[in-house]
Formats: C-alpha cells, sequence, structure tokens
C-alpha cells in the first residue's frame, strides 16, 4: 500500500515535470507580444527595452525556464498583466469561491444522483425508472449556460426573487449568500446528478445480473439487502471513477456558469486570463488543475482499493 | 412414504420480442427425504429454468406461467406466494439451497467468504454475530478447507475453482436445508475434484440427511450418485426411473438414443457410436406434439397428435410416449439389424508422422515497470513421443498439465525452447517463419470453442476456403468453389450455407465448419484441442463418428487432446496421460484403461463417472486439487497427492521407461520391480 502509494506519487511528479515544460512553452507559442500583452500598445520604445528584459525575454529558453520553474517552487507565479498583483494572491483568492462551490453541489449531487440511479435500475422498466431516466438523459444533454439564463430570466429578471449575479460570503452577509447561492448551485448539480443517476443505472443493472446475485437471492436475503450490500458496493466503482475526473475537473472551475452569475472563481478568471493574453495566471491554473487532477487520480485509486479487494489483492502481490 | 417436495406441473415461460417461449412446459417431480435425484437433459432442455422456477428464483422476462409446489407434505402451494414475499424467503437458503455451476461467479468478489456463509446463517438460524462466525467455519471445515478459521476472511478471488464451489456448498448447507439443488455445480471442475465434491456432498447427505437434487447435462454422474433420474428434453420430462432400471432398459426413444450416442468408460472398445440425428428444437417454436418427433427413430404417424403425457410403463419407471412397448422393442430389433454398419476401417502405417524428442517450454514471467524476468513458469519438459501414419494419439490430462503448449509447441504457434519435432522426417522446432509457410497446410487444427473460434464476420465459405488461397492451391476460381463446396460436402453440410455467418450455424455445425477448415489445405496431421467438449451430448457422437470417417477415408493422424477419458477411449489408438507438464504414462488404448500403472492414471481413471452405473469400480480418493503449474513439487510432479511416494519421489524426477511393450510409465514403482 505505502510502496504503491510512492510509486504513483513519483508518477506524479514526472506528470507534473512534462507538464511545466509545456505550460512554460506557452508563453514562446501563443501569438502576439507578452510585453504589450503587459503594457499595452501605447509604450516608447524604451518602455518596451525595459519590460523586455525585466521579463528576461533576452535570456535563452532554458535559463527563464528554471528561473521560471525555481519562482513556481516557492509559489512565486509572477504577476498578473491584467490585474497587476501577485499570480499566487489572485488565485488563492479565486480558488476558494471555486472550491467552495463544487464541493457543495458534489455533496448535493452525488448522494442524489446514486439514490435515483438505484431507484431506476431497481425500479427497471416501470414508470419511476422511465420518468427518471427520461429527465436524467434530459438534464445531461442540456447545457449548463442555457439552464443558468433560463434561471436567471425566471427567478431574478421576471420574478426577482434573487439576485442575478454576484457572490457573497456567509460571513459576511449570510442571507444573500443564500440567494446568490441557490441559481448556479442548481446549474450546477443538475449536470452531475443527471450523470450520475445515468452510471449508477447503468452500473447498477450491470450488477443484478451477475451470477452472485442470484446466489445472494437464492440464499433468502431481502431484496434491500441484496441490493445494498450485494449490488451497491460492487456498483459503485464506476461511480468513483466519476468522482475523480469530477474533482479534478472542479478546480478549473465552472467557466460557463461563474461567467453568467459573474463569480469571482477560478472559470471566470481563466476565461478572462486567456482573452488578456494574461500569461502568468493561465500558466498557474493550468499548472493547478494538472496538479489537483493527479492527485484527484490518486484518490481515486484509493478508494478503488477500499471497495474493491481485488485491487488491493493484486497490488500487494 | 412422505414426499419432502413435490412439483406438479410447473411451467416457466420467456417474453421476448413479444414472443412466449415455453421453457418449461409441465414438468411435475418429486423427492423423498435423503434421496439423491438427478434431473439430465442437454442445455436448452428446461433442467435449470425448473429448478430456478420452484424457487422462484428466474427474473424477468422470465416469469413461472403455472404449477404447484409442495414442501414437507405441505397443503401451501409455494407458488402462491410472492416471489419475494417473507415465505419463499424462509423457504429459499433455509429449506432449499442452491449451488450454481460457475464458481468463478458465483459469489461475491467484494465480500469476504465468511461474511457471505455467516448472513446465510444469521438470517435462518436466528444466531448472533459471533455464534453466526462460529458455525460459518465449521461449515468451512465441513467442507474441507484448510485453515478455516484464517480464511474465513478471504475473497472468492484468493480461492482455486475447486475451492470455490467447496465454499459454494458450505454456504448452501449453512443454514441446515432439508433441501440441496446442485445445478451443473462441477460441470467447470476437473475430474478429479468433480468426483471429490460429488462425494463430499454425498458424504454430507448421508450424515445430515439432506435430500440432493443434481442437475447435470452428464449421464455418468447420475449414474454414478442418483438413485432416481428424470430426463428431460425440450421443457418436457421425457422419462423418470429409478437409476439401474433407466440405464439396463431405457424405454423413451430419447434416452435410448442418448445411451447409443454416448461412448462410456464401460463400453467395449470399437463400440459403434449411433449419433441422435438432427438438432433439438428451438424453444421459440417448439411443435405441439412430441418435442423429439422430428429427431426420434421410432416415431409413427399418431405421435403428431399431440404432447404425449407422462405415463408409468412399470412400478417406478415412466415415459412421456404415445408408443407400447411392444411397438418400441419390435423398432428396436428393426434398428438393431440396421446398425451392424462396419466401423470405420483405418490403416496405421509403420512410418512415423511425428517424433518429439525431448520438447521442453518454459514461459518467463516478468513483473514490474522494467519487466524483469522473476522467474520461470514450467510448461511442458521433457516430451518425448512419436506418432505413426494413420493414428489417433489421444492426449489426457487436467488442466494445466500442458497439453494445450505442447500443441501450440507442435504446430509452432511456439518455439519450442528446446528438443526437435520431427514432422514427416524434417525437424520444424526451430524453423523460421518463412521457412515454415510450406509446413503449415500439412499440420491444422480443430479448437474447443466453436463458438468464439471462428470469425463471427465471415462467411462459412470464406472461412473454409481460406487457407485454400493464403497457400495458392486452387489455380482457378472455379477450382477454388468446387473445392470449397467439396469440402462442405465431406463434413456433411449443404454447400448451400456458404454465405451463411457462422451465428446463423448451431454449434454442432460451426465444429463442422471447423473441421472443413481445417480439411481445406489438405492436411496429414490434425491436431484437435477439445473438440467436441463444447457440444450437447447427442451432438458429440455426431463429431466423434464424423473424424473417424474423415481418418479412415483420408489418412488423417489426429492428435486427440480431451479431458473426457470415455471419449479418448473411444477414438484413440494410443494413449499419453500427462501431469503438471510431464508426461507420466504412455500406452497402446486398451491396456491402459484395462491396467493403468502410473498411480495418477489410476486415480483418474477412477474418478471419472461412468454412464454405467453397473460397472463396479473401485475409487481411489486423491489428495488435494491439480496444483498450479507454479507450485509443482521437486522431483516427480505426482509426489505431493500420490499414496505410495517414498523419499525418492521428492528427490529424483522418474523418467518414462518401458514396462512392458508399448506401454511405458514415469514412475519409480515399476522400477524397483525391474530391479528386483
Amino acid at each position: 500500500m505505502g510502496k504503491y502509494l510512492l510509486k504513483r506519487l513519483g508518477q506524479t511528479i514526472l506528470v507534473m515535470f512534462l507538464v511545466s515544460i509545456l505550460v512554460f512553452l506557452l508563453m514562446s507559442f501563443i501569438p502576439g507580444d507578452p510585453v504589450y500583452a503587459m503594457l499595452g500598445e501605447d509604450i516608447t520604445p524604451e518602455e518596451y527595452q525595459v519590460a523586455y528584459e525585466q521579463l528576461g525575454l533576452d535570456k535563452p529558453l532554458i535559463t527563464r525556464y528554471a528561473g521560471w520553474l525555481g519562482g513556481v517552487f516557492q509559489g512565486d507565479f509572477g504577476v498578473s498583466y491584467q490585474y497587476h498583483v501577485e499570480v499566487e494572491e489572485l488565485i488563492a483568492s479565486r480558488v476558494t469561491v471555486t472550491l467552495y462551490l463544487a464541493v457543495l453541489s458534489t455533496v448535493i449531487g452525488y448522494p442524489i444522483g446514486i439514490l435515483f440511479g438505484m431507484l431506476t435500475a431497481v425500479y427497471r422498466g416501470k414508470k419511476a425508472d422511465s420518468i427518471l431516466t427520461f429527465i436524467a438523459n434530459l438534464c445531461n444533454c442540456l447545457p449548463q449556460f442555457w439552464i443558468g439564463i433560463c434561471l436567471m430570466y425566471f427567478l431574478a429578471l421576471k420574478s426577482g426573487l434573487l439576485p442575478s449575479y454576484g457572490f457573497t460570503w456567509p460571513w459576511e452577509d449570510f442571507g444573500m449568500h443564500m440567494k446568490q447561492l441557490i441559481m448556479p448551485l442548481i446549474c450546477l448539480s443538475i449536470g452531475s446528478i443527471a450523470g450520475v443517476t445515468r452510471q449508477t443505472r447503468s452500473s447498477m443493472l450491470e450488477v443484478i445480473r451477475q451470477d452472485y446475485v442470484r446466489t445472494a437471492r437464492s440464499k433468502g436475503l431481502r431484496e434491500k439487502k441484496v441490493i445494498l450490500i450485494h449490488v451497491m458496493k460492487n456498483g459503485l466503482i464506476p461511480i468513483i471513477t466519476m468522482l475523480g475526473n469530477r474533482l479534478a475537473f472542479m478546480v478549473g472551475g465552472s467557466m460557463f456558469v461563474e461567467s453568467v452569475f459573474q463569480i469571482p472563481g477560478m472559470g471566470s478568471l481563466f476565461v478572462k486570463a486567456i482573452g488578456g493574453k494574461d500569461i502568468p495566471v493561465v500558466q498557474a491554473c493550468v499548472l493547478l488543475t494538472a496538479l489537483v487532477s493527479c492527485l484527484a487520480y490518486i484518490v481515486t485509486d484509493l478508494l478503488y482499493m477500499l471497495v474493491d479487494p481485488r485491487i488491493s489483492l493484486v497490488e500487494s502481490e | 412414504m412422505d414426499k419432502l417436495l413435490e412439483v406438479r406441473n410447473i411451467k416457466a415461460q420467456f417474453v421476448t420480442d413479444g414472443n412466449v417461449v415455453n421453457a418449461v412446459d409441465g414438468v411435475s417431480f418429486y423427492l423423498n427425504p435423503g434421496e439423491i435425484i438427478g434431473v439430465v437433459g442437454e442445455s436448452g432442455s428446461g433442467k435449470s429454468v425448473t429448478m430456478m422456477s420452484l424457487l422462484q428464483l428466474i427474473s424477468s422476462p422470465g416469469r413461472v406461467a403455472g404449477g404447484e409446489v409442495y414442501l414437507e407434505n405441505g397443503k401451501d402451494n409455494l407458488l402462491s406466494y410472492p416471489p419475494n414475499g417473507e415465505k419463499m424467503r424462509e423457504v429459499r437458503g433455509g429449506k432449499i439451497g442452491m449451488i450454481f455451476q460457475e464458481p468463478m461467479t458465483s459469489l461475491n468478489p467484494v465480500l469476504t467468504v465468511g461474511y457471505q456463509i455467516q448472513e446465510t446463517i444469521m438470517l435462518h438460524l436466528g444466531l448472533d454475530k459471533e455464534a453466526a462466525r462460529a458455525k460459518a467455519v465449521e461449515m468451512l471445515k465441513l467442507v474441507n478447507i484448510p485453515d478455516a478459521e484464517s480464511r474465513f476472511g478471504y475473497y472468492a478471488q484468493q480461492f482455486s475453482g475447486g475451492m470455490r464451489q467447496r465454499i459454494m456448498i458450505a454456504m448452501a448447507l449453512a443454514a441446515e436445508p432439508e433441501i440441496l439443488i446442485a445445478d451443473e455445480a462441477t460441470t467447470a471442475l476437473d475430474v478429479t475434484t468433480q468426483a471429490q465434491l460429488l462425494e463430499m456432498m454425498q458424504d454430507i447427505a448421508k450424515k445430515t440427511g439432506t435430500s440432493i437434487i443434481i442437475v447435470t447435462h452428464n449421464l455418468g454422474i447420475v449414474a454414478q450418485y442418483a438413485e432416481r433420474i428424470y430426463v428431460m428434453y425440450s421443457g418436457h420430462i421425457m422419462e423418470h426411473a429409478g437409476t439401474k432400471a433407466l440405464f439396463r432398459r431405457p424405454e423413451h426413444p430419447y434416452t435410448r438414443g442418448l445411451l447409443k450416442a454416448i461412448p462410456r468408460l464401460s463400453d467395449p472398445k470399437g463400440k459403434v457410436l449411433v449419433p441422435i440425428d438432427g438438432l433439438p428444437p428451438n424453444p421459440a417454436n417448439r411443435p405441439p406434439y412430441c418435442p423429439f418427433y422430428p429427431r426420434c427413430e421410432y416415431r409413427k404417424e399418431r405421435c403428431k397428435e399431440g404432447i404425449p403425457p407422462l405415463r408409468m410403463t412399470e412400478e417406478g419407471h415412466s415415459i412421456a410416449c404415445f408408443l407400447s412397448g411392444e411397438e418400441l422393442e419390435q423398432r428396436e430389433e428393426e434398428l438393431s439389424h440396421k446398425l451392424q454398419k462396419e466401423t470405420a476401417k483405418k490403416t496405421i502405417k509403420p512410418e512415423l508422422c511425428l517424433d518429439i524428442r525431448k520438447v521442453r517450454k518454459y514461459f518467463p514471467v516478468y513483473k514490474g515497470l522494467i519487466r524483469k524476468k522473476i522467474g520461470e513458469v514450467k510448461a511442458i519438459e521433457d516430451i518425448t513421443f512419436q506418432v505413426r501414419k494413420g493414428e489417433t494419439l489421444g492426449i489426457v490430462g487436467e488442466s494445466g498439465c500442458g497439453k494445450t503448449t505442447l500443441a501450440r509447441c507442435l504446430m509452432r504457434v511456439y518455439r519450442p525452447d528446446e528438443g526437435e519435432v520431427i514432422f514427416e522426417g524434417t525437424d520444424i522446432a526451430r524453423m523460421k517463419d518463412s521457412e515454415l509457410i510450406s509446413f503449415r497446410p500439412k499440420m491444422q487444427m480443430i479448437f474447443q470453442d466453436p463458438f468464439s473460434s471462428l470469425d463471427p464476420r465471415q462467411t462459412a465459405g470464406s472461412i473454409v476456403g481460406e487457407s485454400l488461397k493464403i497457400h495458392h492451391l486452387t489455380k482457378s476460381q472455379e477450382e477454388y468453389e468446387a473445392k470449397v463446396d467439396e469440402l462442405f460436402r465431406l463434413v456433411g453440410l449443404s454447400p448451400e450455407l456458404r454465405e451463411r455467418v457462422p451465428h446463423e450455424f448451431s454449434g454442432g455445425q460451426r465444429q463442422r465448419l471447423g473441421i472443413a477448415r481445417a480439411l481445406a489445405s489438405n492436411p496429414s496431421l490434425i491436431v484437435c484441442d477439445e473438440p467436441i467438449s463444447a457440444l450437447d451430448v447427442s451432438i458429440q457422437a455426431q463429431i466423434i463418428n464424423l473424424l473417424e470417417e474423415l481418418q479412415s477415408r483420408l489418412g488423417l493422424t489426429y492428435l486427440f487432446i480431451a479431458h473426457d477419458l470415455a471419449v479418448v477411449k473411444h477414438i484413440s489408438d494410443r494413449i499419453m496421460v500427462m501431469y503438471l507438464g510431464r508426461i507420466v504414462e504412455f500406452s497402446d488404448c486398451l491396456d491402459l484403461y484395462e491396467e493403468p500403472l502410473h498411480p495418477y492414471t489410476k486415480a483418474l481413471l477412477s474418478a471419472v463417472p461412468d454412464a454405467n452405473p453397473d460397472a463396479g469400480r473401485e475409487r481411489i480418493p486423491l489428495k488435494g486439487e491439480v496444483p498450479s503449474i507454479l507450485k509443482r513439487p521437486a522431483g516427480c510432479p505426482f509426489s505431493d497427492r500420490c499414496n505410495l511416494t517414498e523419499d525418492r519421489c521428492r528427490k529424483e524426477t522418474p523418467q518414462l521407461k518401458e514396462v512392458k511393450p508399448g506401454h511405458r510409465v514415469a514412475c519409480f514403482l515399476y522400477e524397483q520391480q525391474e530391479d528386483a
């Protein structure tokens, strides 16, 4: 187990190293001049020269990469071209908002999705299954921003029940926080509820027709026990894979939802940084996403071991 | 006598695409306390569905469509209760325990085996967790799981197939049910393991007074272990009789046909197998009359008047046939005259087809990121034997004995690590692929599984004709077409079927395709790797007869690999017995069956359930299961399971030595005799 973890961490370091090279090369690949991007087009050649040297663009690529990587290790990603503040400060304030929303929507979405998935699987072919599966398929297809705009139109613009945009921390104004939270949260959760429902349904149906479920029934177990003990534990394995993917996805933030509701999270930051050629911010965002992805996959594997003894057996050999 | 279980007129249906398929169509049977009965039938005969139906375990799209089930002379029809209601659940596991065919998939992979047994005990016996645990360990000990206490916390995948099936038995018996249903419980296991398990079940049943229903396709198993037998065909019971009566005087045409079609261990060599022609009816469109009618040799016009009910012919013997005993006997007489068909003559030439010398094949075992070699699997070693032209050499052995590896080495699918493979005078063991091309057409293979060994997207014609093209054996398109048609006819298929794809053929027909494919390049040697073990009993004889007929017509040499010793006895001239990668015995066919010398051969032969309850045979029990080839003991491979092992057997490996003319054995037992 310990050895396995070490091996996976080693792999993560290798991946991160490769990502860092690609991310650094971004600067050279992106069309347009980084100096103009930082200071705007209306600068004198002298100002340009100063900035050029400040950015170290006169030095060879390797030297610049080494310097940049050294900074990154110390938590120094440089200064944002757009906001003119340290990138790490900028991201720290943004990532908390994103994570808060992501965790909340997962905590809401997963249990509901698993519950719906189980219901549809157990009542396969019955009315409950048809209705829920239809809704799940529908929701899975609806683009997030469309749901967002609809919600905003009805709940904010038409009826004025909820504020249409913004984000406030609960300790600043609890009432406002709750009101602003509702629409983005619905938006974020609907997709994951639908996805998890569909995945749980198909994986449960797959497990229900296995021989060992027939064995469990032949023992005379209650159907509830058959489902909760014999089917669930096996059926959850693919759901864990989804959870890993989702964890990785979360940090990047939901660009649509954050943009629609003007929430100061990672997603909206990322979009703006790309649009404004704010390279240090883009680099930091990509690196962070990659790191969290790698860690999420490790967590997924550990969860697998917890649920499926077959995996830990193979690994421990 | 009070019946423990009585099933009356049970029916089960499957609804697919709006069609109703009657998988079980009015089956009635009973079980007395402490009795072991057998239900035999081919695949699709509805035997498993019957058992699932009486427990109401059958799941959508199937359903129980009628019938009555009474337990312990009760007045309650169990089928009148809801499938998952209190009453049914009490019966399931509590009164009737069930074991299924696939030990690999019938246990839950994410729960410990101990938990799965404990669960049953807590549910039905109402014990608390601790007491149930103790009882579960006791059950594991009962089924001879070594080290039961610590194995309680193991998962299914940490056990071998035989061990898993033991655990299944422990689980089914844990709540002390009165009835145990074993649905093909030993089919997937090796012969010696199968015998161990069946005997264990028999012992436990005797000790605890449990009744057993053995459901199987294997006539040998019911002949050896059941007291009464029900023969099923196409959703109906065809015949019901005491075991001895059934095998001595089968009455129903189907049973008569079946017994003439199977080779039995106790049969004299040279018995002519009489296959049952045709195929079992498709359950989706069964005729409204006797389902066996289209294949029946005894049929008369009035058989089409309806489905014959089961009628008693003598005390404890009933058949579902309209014909009277006299009519059947009369027809039997006529048939036996017709039967005097010559056995296919074959000529064995003195020259060698294959000369195998000291062939060895090890497979490296790698591990880790850099694929470091950490060991070797000693698949086969020290293999030396000869095969004469026109001969059939049977190769027998249980799983992991290396028979398939050997076949692949001979065919040069693998390159042997050492030794010579001299095929018609040329050593091909070291040949390069480019040189081998000219030898490939001469050696062909027939595979075990006719369902997966044919490309599902290729037409039958192109499957058969492919090697003609590869090896440029036909000069023109017309010649090619004619040759393919000829091959189809040769194996008894109509050339009109050429444009069909494999899934449109039945299992037996697919195996015919496989044979035609092998014959296309006009080979002199054919390696048959378990060619009939995936086929239904009534079809097997057709294929065996076809193979024999082809051999005598075309002068083929066969290597016949199989685990069914009765079939091997029937078809082989000489037999080679393998165990864990080594040859332990090599002998003329008759000699081997009459006087087996190696302790393993003796045990193996005694483990085969013979479809003849009168053949008195001595059972030689064997310790343990066939070990993994990775754990082959030093010295004689059989040394850790043999009853006669001495110190020397554990240190030295015995070599194959000729004990009598044409009979070689690798055992020190016979060397010592010689010395003395």
